[in-house]
């Protein structure tokens, strides 16, 4: 195989790695392996940002796996005339590969930080839509009932089953009860750890009504596979609804558990 | 081959024979071959208990992978073995095969056998000494990973099963003993044999940075080492400096477990209805003084496979290494930012967002040094000409490899982008491009370059480049598809996701990459066939048997007891391939200096 044709197969299975690598992700979104859509303001820059850095990240790929398939095809000792090129290196190369990359990189970073600031910092001033405790392996939801306040005797308990009002900021207080979890909602790009002992907020505004997954992201034990839940975003009189007979129906089946309250509270 | 020759030629400390004595068989045997002091010996040992755990590492991931593919459906032959309701796999089992998939591969596989294996073969040859500088220690750090094999082994047979909290062991799933089956004995097993795995690591680590600072061949100047060299002296740097932390957070929380110290447990905390007997602590606590070791572990993994790709780049494309300097600074770039990027494993984790930009700054620069490796590589193979060796050709897959995996590395660096793939399979992708694309495919590389060296035999290039095109093929198939399945934001860690709206048309594609795993696991049986044939059956090789310039190829192969049959004196660095002027296209270090060669190296500096 010391000959010119194990040269060109051998170059062949590298060039295959970008085009193969370009197809997959051409083709992926036909068969809807993709980002699943997105119903959450703040999620369109997020996934503005994931395109960018695709493009980007896309035409080093393709610039220099192609180079490296270029040159191991040209340079095949069994075709190539003469000895190999003697040479240490290049100091204007070197610059150039230097500083051409750090400053996009550096770019990169500042071009993300707007969007993060919105998504993680830049908390609306209100009160808790709604809390959601973190618990081996279910996602149990407070809301806050009639008076606005959580941990109040009116305060309306459920578990798994999430409703938000579309079209509007919402702020969860996010908290766990044992060991950590992660609260995931795919489609509006919301990811955040639930740690016994802190009380995280999380805010979005969903466009679009609908019901969606929530996933559970983080190992929290065995059961981790199957702490599911799901979250429904209605228009806001439905939602207003929802809560009024959700409360009836509370309050019918048992008076507000006075323990739980006074354990959830804090 | 008069030993006595040997030894006065070879330098100052070599061990002079005492005076005929009536030989011992198995006392000999043992200081030879079990508890030998020789650093070829030592590293073969590494080599040997690696590779076998790798074996086993590859075994849990099929298991892995068979639960993603078809959930709950039996598992061929370790359904049986383990006896669980009917051959299919509990979930608590799921969880623990892949906390011990990683930790197997991560802690008894790639760390050492770049840093036992390599390290410890490769420093004294390539420096031009006889040994380690403290062969005694070098003994020890082998036999520190015992307890290791014996404490992560027997933690598989213990009630509850083996650690099951992810080898990350996030508390206070890792430290509460009501949180999870492998959270009980399985857990303190895991923190003892990591705690060994360290000891053995910083006994190797002193080491490797003594023997390359004190006892270099007469002019081996620190900037004519080997690019391997360079990488495993800088690996040992990151690790005495890292280590310290993880022994220290690991000892947390074990007595978090055993006595309820608390370290890591918040006020409050109740698992499994019972309420935990203390608290006053943080969980991210953990998270923080685990990365901060875990992420400089990351290039340990890496750092030691890219010298040696380095060198067998050259090796085979005949060529000096494209910006020797450059190539150094970067690693040690690499290294200097590596203890300053921990928290980009962190941005979901509660820790304060302003932190994480920072973080996100410097693990963008990070990308840096590791994207001016590449280049220069590129640079190494343009103008070069081209050997297609098995080694070769997955030193080339490495830098192909790694490529992707840096490029991966930037959309998680990118704070807002990580939102949605953090936990997902595109962080699995990464790793595994990074980890097994690169850093097992560049210890091929190195197993087929050196096995001459180590055996005094070469492996069979045929069978090696069978070896190489299915494991690429199937690797590519893999792990490539996990970035997809990341898209779609398919969570890692489930043993079933299927019951998702999001991910319940994912089962195909999942099927798909667990048949290319097996493909790629079955591959490995001509690897493991065509090295122990080889081993006694290979070609006879000479000393060189790649015209290449470094210093163990000018030692006998496999070399004696005190490596160098002459006194190596070095003359120049390690890459002059295709000296102009110069009759044979490589200069070793060791050839004696020649007019005409001189001047054509003089002229291009
Ligand atoms: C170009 C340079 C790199 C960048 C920018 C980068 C960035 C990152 C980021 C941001 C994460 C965290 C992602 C998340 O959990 O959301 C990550 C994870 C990881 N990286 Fe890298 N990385 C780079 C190179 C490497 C290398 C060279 C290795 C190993 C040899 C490596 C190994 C890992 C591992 C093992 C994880 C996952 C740990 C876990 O969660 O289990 N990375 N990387
Ligand atoms: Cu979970
Ligand atoms: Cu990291």
């Amino acid at each position: 195989m010391g000959s010119r044709l194990g040269g060109i197969f051998w170059s062949l299975i590298f060039l295959a790695v970008p085009v193969l690598g370009v197809a997959t992700f051409a083709i992926a979104p036909s068969y809807n392996i993709w980002l699943p859509k997105n119903v959450s303001e703040h999620g369109s820059s997020i996934d503005g940002l994931f395109y960018f850095i695709l493009a980007l990240t896309g035409v080093v790929f393709i610039a220099t796996e192609g180079l490296l398939f270029w040159f191991i095809w040209k340079y095949d000792a069994a075709k190539a005339k003469g000895p190999a090129t003697y040479i240490h290196g290049s100091h204007t190369l070197e610059v150039v590969w230097t500083i051409i990359p750090a400053a996009t990189l550096l770019f990169l970073a500042i071009y993300q930080m707007n969007t993060w600031a919105d998504v993680k910092m830049r908390r609306p001033a209100m009160a808790p839509t709604v809390e959601v405790v973190a618990r081996q392996f279910e996602w149990r939801l407070r809301y806050p009932g009639r008076d606005g306040m959580l941990g109040t005797r009116d305060d309306l308990f459920l578990t798994n089953d999430l409703h938000l009002p579309v079209d509007e900021d919402v702020l969860i207080q996010l908290k766990s009860m044992d060991v950590l979890h992660s609260f995931f909602l795919p489609n509006f790009r919301i990811k955040q750890d639930a740690v016994p002992g802190m009380k995280i907020p999380v805010w979005f505004k969903a466009k679009e009504t609908g019901q969606f997954d929530i996933v559970c992201a983080e190992l929290c034990g065995w059961g981790h596979y199957k702490m599911k839940g799901r979250v429904t975003i209605e228009s806001r009189a439905d939602f207003d609804r929802w809560l009024e007979e959700t409360y009836a129906r509370q309050e019918a089946t048992q008076p507000a558990p006075e323990d739980t309250v006074a354990a959830a509270a804090d | 081959m008069s030993t006595a020759t040997a030894s006065t030629l070879s330098h100052g400390t070599a061990t002079s024979l005492p005076p005929a004595r009536k030989p011992r068989p198995v006392a000999e045997f043992l200081s030879t071959y079990v508890f030998s002091k020789d650093h070829k010996v030592i590293g073969l040992q590494f080599l040997f208990s690696t590779l076998l755990w790798f074996l086993i590492g590859g075994l849990l991931a099929l298991a892995v992978r068979w639960q993603i593919a078809w959930p709950w459906s039996d598992v061929p032959v370790l359904g049986k073995l383990f006896a669980q309701q009917g051959g299919q796999m509990a979930p608590e089992f799921y969880t623990m095969l892949f906390t011990m998939h990683a930790t197997v591969m991560i802690f008894l596989v790639i760390i050492p056998i770049l840093a036992g294996a390599f390290g410890n073969f490769l420093i004294p040859l390539m420096i031009g000494a006889d040994d380690m500088a403290f062969p005694t220690l070098n003994m020890l750090s082998y036999w520190f990973m015992w307890p290791a094999f014996l404490l992560f082994g027997a933690s598989f047979f213990v009630e509850g099963g083996a650690a099951s909290g992810g080898w990350t062991s996030y508390p206070p799933l890792s430290t509460n003993v009501n949180s999870a089956p492998g959270s009980g004995w399985g857990q303190t097993l895991w923190l003892l044999g990591l705690t060994m795995v360290g000891v053995s690591s910083m006994l190797g680590s002193v080491n490797y940075m003594t023997t390359i600072i004190l006892m270099r061949a007469p002019g081996m100047t620190m900037f004519r080492l080997p690019m391997t060299i360079w990488a495993m002296f800088i690996t040992a740097v990151l690790q005495a400096f890292a280590l310290p932390v993880l022994t220290a957070a690991g000892f947390m929380q074990l007595t978090d477990r055993m006595i309820g110290t608390g370290f890591f447990t918040p006020e409050g905390n109740v698992v499994n209805n019972s309420l935990a007997s203390t608290g006053g602590g943080q969980p991210l606590l953990w998270q923080h003084l685990f990365w901060f070791y875990s992420h400089p572990a990351v290039y340990i993994m890496i750092l030691p496979a890219m010298g040696m790709v380095s060198d067998i780049l050259t090796t085979f494309a005949r060529k000096p290494l494209f910006g020797y300097r450059p190539m150094v600074y970067s690693i040690a770039g690499i290294a200097g930012l590596g203890f300053i990027v921990w928290g980009h494993h962190m941005f979901m984790s509660g820790m304060n967002p302003a932190l994480g930009i920072t973080f996100m700054v410097s693990t963008m620069m990070i990308a840096l040094p590791s994207a001016v490796k590449t280049f220069n590589w590129l640079g190494t193979v343009w103008g070069g000409r081209i050997q297609f060796t098995t080694s070769m050709l997955f030193a080339l897959s490495f830098v192909s490899m790694f490529i992707i995996g840096g490029l991966s590395g930037i959309f998680m660096a990118a704070t807002p982008v990580d939102i949605f793939i953090h936990d997902t399979y595109f962080i699995v992708a990464h790793f595994h491009y990074v980890l097994f694309a690169g850093t097992a495919m560049g210890v091929w590389a190195a197993i087929y370059f050196w096995f001459p060296k180590m055996f005094g035999r070469t492996m069979n290039e045929f069978w090696g480049k069978v070896h190489f095109f299915l494991t690429f093929i199937f690797l590519n198939g893999t792990f490539f598809t996990m970035h997809i399945l990341g898209a779609v934001g398919f969570p890692r860690r489930l043993a079933d996701a299927y019951h998702y709206e999001t991910f319940h048309h994912l089962q195909p594609l999942n099927a798909f990459l667990t048949w290319c795993a097996i493909g790629m696991v079955a591959s490995q049986i001509i690897f493991a066939a065509n090295f122990f044939w080889s081993m006694f059956f290979g070609p006879i090789a000479g000393r060189n048997p790649w015209n290449s310039n470094t210093l163990e190829w000018s030692a006998p192969s496999p070399p004696g007891h005190g490596n160098f049959d002459f006194q190596p004196v070095v003359y120049r660095g390690p890459y002059e391939y295709s000296v102009p002027g110069v009759e044979k296209d490589h200069l070793m270090q060791t050839d004696p200096p020649n007019a005409v060669a001189a001047a054509a190296v003089a002229a291009a500096h």
